[in-house]
């Protein structure tokens, strides 16, 4: 499985290369363009800060009075059983319904058990691979004055599972 | 919901620590835990401009379109109550190419103009199958490289902060491809019904 990490390596040295070739072969102004994009990336990290300082803080008390190692210690027997590492319950568990309280979690999770370990991966491939659902179903829904979801919630519900079951067995599969 | 949790967690914490005897603990993580995540989120500031500065490149060179063309004979299948060239279709298709690139805030306005177009054709505040399939595979997130991710992996010192793009990749394509199938299965559930 190391062409997937090559793959990654690759990725995207090779995908600003082709970016860069096309610009100036159409003659952009890319400096430019890159200075304007990159003003939008200030303001998305400083729009986090307060979400991730909230959730952080929520999940280290959690996690420093014992409350966390505690809960997790009582599910793992179960979780175990079932090939689900327990760290990343509570992860799992929130991705659907808030995302910057998940990426607080991940990086909590980063943190802890370190990025380049078991959970640290499986943590950030979650993270990465499924969307806020019921925040997605919330926006779009009621920006148009919906009022029957019909089927959607269960739909999005059970792809994040999916979702999150893949992430599991992908990085298993891919670092062991 | 969120605002339910998150106090949920602190005091659940916080009533642990007082049983538990690690309530020093507890008054050392609130101080500490807030610092970090305040240098968290300005390291994040690094990739985060250098990945959208790239992206408005990107878009101007008109990569994004030509994702979209590509995109199109598949996206045009998986959505058969949509006329081909009805403006939603077109909306979709933008929706999930800024997706695709983590333009998230790009993508929601396009993504609600899309919501509009199918509103428009089925007449109803009661969901459409084009609309739930829709936001199916908007949940499920497909997202060619996951910044914020790999920028938080950087701050921790990972040694290959990239080294899950392609896992991502994957589970997020197995994420919407069941999307796709779980939206199928009750559609069908449901027009047997009636």
């Amino acid at each position: 499985m190391s062409w997937m990490t090559t793959l990654s390596m690759w990725f995207i040295p090779c995908f600003l290369l082709i970016v860069l070739v096309t610009a100036s072969w159409k003659k952009l102004p890319s400096y430019e363009l890159f200075v304007e994009g990159g003003k939008e990336g200030v303001k998305m990290a400083f729009s986090l800060l307060p979400f991730l300082v909230g959730m952080i803080v929520a999940i280290t008390i959690l996690r420093s009075s014992g409350a966390l190692d505690a809960l997790i210690g009582l599910l793992a027997p179960v979780l175990t059983l079932l090939g689900f590492p327990p760290e990343v319950l509570p992860l799992a568990l929130i991705r659907p319904i808030s995302g910057t309280a998940a990426l607080g979690m991940t990086t909590e999770l980063i943190q802890t058990y370190g990025p380049d370990s078991f959970i640290g991966r499986v943590a950030s491939t979650m993270q990465g691979s499924t969307d806020t659902t019921l925040y997605i179903l919330t926006i779009y829904f009621g920006a148009v004055g919906i009022k029957r979801m019909r089927y959607a919630l269960k739909v999005g519900l059970l792809a994040d599972l999916v979702g999150i079951i893949v992430s599991i067995v992908i990085v298993t599969l891919v670092f062991g | 919901m969120v605002n339910l949790i998150w106090a949920c967690m602190i005091i659940f914490g916080i009533l642990f620590a007082i049983f538990n005897g690690t309530m020093n603990e507890v008054n050392k993580a609130i101080i500490e835990s807030a610092g970090e995540a305040v240098t968290l989120s300005i390291g994040l500031i690094s990739i985060l401009v250098f990945w959208l500065g790239v992206m408005k490149i990107a878009e101007a060179a008109g990569i994004l379109k030509v994702i979209t063309k590509i995109m199109r004979p598949m996206i045009v299948k998986i959505f058969p109550e949509i006329p081909k060239d009805h403006p939603a279709m077109g909306y979709i298709l933008s929706n999930f190419t800024a997706n695709f690139f983590g333009l998230g805030n790009a993508a929601t306005p396009l993504g609600i103009k899309a919501m509009q177009e199918m509103k428009k054709l089925s007449g109803s505040d009661v969901a459409s199958r084009s609309m739930i399939t829709f936001l199916a595979i908007n949940t499920s997130s497909l997202t060619l490289i996951p910044t914020t991710v790999i920028a938080i992996r950087m701050q921790y010192n990972s040694t290959s902060p990239t080294e899950i793009v392609a896992t991502t990749l994957i589970a997020s394509l197995a994420g919407v491809t069941s999307a796709v199938l779980i939206d199928r299965y009750y559609y069908k559930k449901e027009s047997r019904r009636k």
